[in-house]
This record gives C-alpha cells, structure tokens and sequence, in this order.
C-alpha cells in the first residue's frame, strides 16, 4: 500500500475560494454570483481583487441560476455559490431549462454537500445532488477529495466549455494530493495499484479509502484504490481496466445509494463486466445533526465500513471462483 | 448585415398580417401549439424585430452590439418563429416544420436545435426575467450599449421567480432592460381574475422600482412610440416594465378574448375562416 500522510488540513470549499481567484486572474471573463453565502463559500479574495465582476444576488438561488445562464451571452463565465442543497435541488428546473438543456457555460459551485454538513441537518445535508445533476444531459459532474484537488478542478472547469456541476464540502480533512497537480476532467486517479479488489471512491470518501487500504494490507489484502472525482463522464476505461484485474468492487460516496457513483459504476459493469459490488453510501435516508465524524459513522461511510464492504466482496469473489471450478 | 429598422407603421401592419396568417397555418399543420397568445403578441414582436431592435439575422450567440430579446413565455413560439424566419434568421419554407418530428422549430423554443435566433431555452414559465437580467449584466461588464427586451405572459407572474428577479433588477440597477408583461388576462384554466387575480400591476411594479410604461399592444402606432419612448429611459437607473395590453387570438375574430384558444389548433372549417380573415401581405411559406 502506498503510503499518503499529510501535515496540514483544510476545508475543500477553501480550495475553491483559491481556484476561483486563480482562474479569476487567468480569464477576464470568468464572473463569480452568491446567494447570501460568500463567507461560506470563500468567495472573499476572488470579490476583493475583482468586485466589479462579483454579483450578490441575495437569497433568491432560482434568480441566480436564470442570470448566470443569461450572463453567458456576451461571454462571460459564471459561478454560482452557494449550499450544494440550494444549487441543486431547490433550482433544479432553472438548471434544467436554462442552463443544462439550453447548453450554457455555467459552472455550478455546491459547498457543504453531503453529510459532513454536520449541526444543520438534515435539511440543509443534501444526499440526491449527484444523482439529480448526472441525470441531466450534458452536465459534467465533479466531487474532489481534498483542497487541491479542489483548487485544480476550479481552475480546470473555468477552461471547459459547458455546464458543470462541482460539488465540495465544509468540514477540514486532510490534504493528501499534489499542490502542483494536473487536474483532468473526466480521467480518474489511481491512488493505490492493488491486485485483490477495487475500491472506487469520490469526494471525501477517498480519504477513508485510504485508510480502509491501509487496513486491508495489514490483513494481507491488496486493495487497488481509484479517485473517481468525476462522476459524470465516468472514467469507463479506468473502471473496466481496474475490475479486469480484481474481479470484484466498492464504491465509496458522501451520498444516497440510489442515484450516485455506485450506481453509475454499477451500470457500466453489468453492461461490460458484471462481478460482485457492494456500495459504501448513505442507505436512502436523509441525514441528521451531529459532529461529522459521528454521521459518517452512523451512517455507515468511515474507513471502517469500507473494509467491511470489501471483505464481503472478497468473500463473494472467492464463492464464485468455486462455483466456476465446480461447473 | 445589422436589419435596418425604417419600416413605417403600416408596412409593420401588412408585416404582421402575414405573421397572423403564419401562426394560424403552423397551428393548423400540426394541430397543436398555442395561437391565442401569439396572435395577440405579433404586433409587438414585429414592432421588435423590424423597427425597435438593432439585431443582426446572421446570427451568433453572444449578440455583442446588438439588442437581444428573450421570450419568457415560450408558449407562443409560433409568432416568435415566424418573425425570426420573416425577419432572416431562417427560410420561411422551415415554419411548416413546426412541432413536427426532427424539427428546429420545437414546441418551445430551444437552443438545443441551434435554431439562429434563439438564444435560450423557455417554456417552463418564470425563467426568462432573469435571463435577461443575466444578459444586460454581461452588457454592462463589457461596456456594450446595447438593449436586452424580454416578453412574459401576466398568468407568468404567478411565478415565484419573477419576483425574485423583480426586486434584483432595481435593486442593482438593471437599467439596459425593457421588459413586456403582456396584459391579455387569460390564462390556462380562465381569466387571470378568477385563476389568481394578479391585482395592480402598475403599483406592484412601481413599488419595487421599475419605470413602468402602459401602451395598447395591438394598436401599432402607439405600441411603436411607446416602445421608443422606452428606449430614451434607458440608463437612468431603473429597468423598464412595459404592461402592453392585448387581446389573446388577436386578428382572428373567433379566437378573440377568451382563454380557450391558449392552447388549440384550428380545424380546417375554422382555419379557413381565419385566414379568410388575415390578408397575405407577404407570401405564404
């Protein structure tokens, strides 16, 4: 198991606040919109160096999404920030109509997805957005892991043209990937080779991941750990490749079963490769309050319920490996 | 080629004859589509597109320099394609494409088909205000001086979201807006009064700070000095709202007035009828 330590932590929406001033400073057409959430969102440096390109719409989220789609018309690129909860859900008919169906180069910004939320519950702990934007044509959906990773796929989608949907969290986790990284839509990143099972994880799940691998190697297992930070286009290639080797899957998400990763990489593998999977994922309930660590336990997402999903795929792997020399 | 706008009044009037005469055939052809509001709208739209507007028929999506005009309510696209063919963003021959299989000209209009013209999806109702407050913002930034018109049905502002961009555009001072609320008093299930009476639209208006002008949408002469008249308040600080009174199914005298021609197409007797009724000015697509 490679080994990934860290020395500093930090939230991943603060990645965001950084690669938003970035790409800011890049291309004079990339225009920032909050909905009454700028501290949230770290969108401070980004309105002090450039406010003449910040909107403050107020706390109206369905106006925001209508004028940033209106606002690519002349060229500009906007992000809109605000809960992953209000950028989703709560506007999913504007991004529908205005922004997926009518193509706009909207990048839609989504903090605090996800339980690790924490205290505010369940109301503002959105456990659907992945599967809602993936479900719209055209929309490229991307949920990183750490700060820079963050900061890079900020950067990057400001260089894309089309809607995308980025969806990112509020609580610190450590940062384990590369500052200087490369960030590339739509390619997934091979965080650990292994030989014995693949564990396909996004967001801030791959953390866990790595923990869980850890775990796993002192139990004799080989666990091939894949970042799948962007859900939508699916690294298929990454995927099957992957599977080719192991012969059986977890995937690892800060979302509903029903509707998110698991389900995407589910759907490729019975079309190309059915083999034994199971899902790290909430188990199609809302959330609640409560410390972060404490929901992720709960709920059944912390490294420790990855090393239990994997062993039961192992196991199912192994009986059907006898099946086979049994016929 | 940037459209020249010197058409007179009444080369706008035979103009929208033919607009008449194309909704009223596009309806019939597919036996769907919504003729009551379009009809009523085509003055307006023809006033737009061949004297009010500075627009360029060649077409990009981003219409820097020019005025751009987003339909809010896209119900009405028929009156909208005809006037973007009639005005030469397409053939007219494409009209009898309308709401047909593997057509540009969708049930509502669409970027999707890259129809020229079109520059934003619409249909499900309350989107386009904010669209087009969107759009005058870009203007804005880039220092374009340019005009941005949208058009919303008054059953439309039944929608939360209007008024969620109603209070953004003074509040920011959206003042290269002219927005249109056509004011026919119909809707889906009946009038406006009895659906959910939509009260003093002037005072509302004015009360969140729009500059609000009222013109009889179906008298083009007035509706062509009032639309100008709008364009001088421009750059003063406020947006504008124009409450532009029409009669749903407008020209056609059976489809005037009532709620029931939202959304029907005309049988063959009553297409007939209509038509006897619409005299072609220009020529039939």
């Amino acid at each position: 198991m490679k080994k990934y330590t860290y020395t500093e932590s930090k939230d991943t929406r603060s990645g965001f606040g950084a690669g938003l001033l970035e790409a800011g400073r890049k291309n004079p057409n990339v225009v920032a919109l909050c909905a009454d959430l700028i501290g949230s969102l770290k969108m401070e440096a980004f309105i002090k160096e450039f406010p003449e390109r910040f909107t403050q719409v107020g706390i109206a989220e369905a106006n925001m999404m209508g004028i940033a789609a209106g606002m690519t018309i002349g060229g500009s690129i906007p992000f809109t920030g605000t809960f992953a909860n209000f950028s989703t859900g709560r506007v999913y008919d504007q991004i529908r109509q205005s922004i997926a169906y009518s193509n706009k180069n909207v990048k839609i910004c989504a903090s605090h997805a996800g339980l690790t939320l924490g205290e505010d519950g369940a109301t503002h702990q959105i456990l659907e957005d992945i599967g809602l934007m993936k479900m719209l044509p055209g929309m490229t959906v991307i949920n990183p892991c750490d700060y820079n990773q963050t900061k890079a796929a900020t950067e990057a989608i400001a260089e894309y043209e089309g809607p995308v949907y980025l969806r990112f969290g509020r609580p610190v986790v450590p940062i384990f990937t590369a500052p200087d990284q490369k960030f590339e839509i739509g390619k997934a990143w091979m965080v650990n080779e292994g030989a014995d099972v693949s564990i396909f994880a996004t967001g801030h799940l791959v953390w866990e991941a790595i923990q869980a691998g850890e775990q796993l190697a002192e139990m004799g297992i080989d666990a091939e750990i894949i970042n799948i930070h962007t859900i939508k286009p699916l690294d298929e290639e990454a995927v099957l490749k992957s599977v080719a080797k192991t012969r059986c899957v977890v995937s690892a998400e800060e979302h509903n079963r029903l509707g998110g990763l698991g389900d995407s990489i589910a759907q490729l593998l019975i079309t190309h490769d059915p083999v034994p999977m199971r899902y790290v994922a909430v188990n199609d309930s809302f959330g609640e309050s409560g410390k972060p660590a404490e929901l992720m336990k709960k709920y059944g997402l912390d490294a420790a319920h990855i090393v239990k999903a994997a062993q039961k795929v192992l196991q199912l792997k192994k009986q059907r490996a006898g099946t086979a020399a049994f016929v | 080629m940037n459209i020249t706008n010197n058409y007179s009044i009444a080369e706008l009037e035979n103009i929208a004859g033919q607009v008449r005469r194309d909704i009223v055939r596009m309806v019939h052809g597919c036996q769907s589509g919504h003729p009551g509001g379009s009809l009523g709208c085509t003055d307006f739209l023809v006033a737009l597109y061949f004297r009010i507007m500075k627009h360029d028929a060649s077409f990009n999506m981003n219409g820097n320099g020019e005025d751009l005009f987003f339909l809010s309510n896209g119900h009405i696209s028929p009156v909208f394609y005809s006037v973007l063919a009639r005005s030469g963003y397409f053939d007219v021959s494409e009209l009898a494409t309308f709401r047909k299989l593997n057509s540009r000209l969708q049930g509502h209009p669409t970027t999707h088909e890259h129809l020229p013209g079109v520059r934003m999806s619409s249909g499900s109702l309350g989107q386009g205000l904010s669209v087009a407050i969107g759009a005058a913002l870009t203007k804005k930034r880039l220092g374009d001086n340019s005009l941005v018109f949208s058009l919303h049905g008054d059953g439309e502002l039944q929608e939360g979201q209007i008024w969620e961009a109603a209070l953004f555009a003074p509040a920011k001072k959206v003042d290269n807006l002219i927005m249109t609320i056509d004011v026919n008093g119909q809707q889906i299930d009946g009038s406006t009064e009895q659906v959910l009476s939509l009260g003093d639209l002037r005072a509302k208006w004015a009360a969140f700070g729009w500059d609000v002008l009222e013109a009889n949408g179906n008298n083009m002469d007035e509706l062509v000095t009032t639309l100008e008249f709008a364009k001088t308040r421009t750059g003063q600080g406020k947006p504008i709202a124009l409450l532009m009174k029409t009669n749903m199914g407008h020209g056609v005298s059976f489809m005037m007035g009532t709620h029931k021609w939202h959304g029907t197409a005309p049988n063959d007797a009553q297409t007939e009828q209509a038509l006897s009724e619409l005299s072609s000015t220009l020529q039939d697509y």
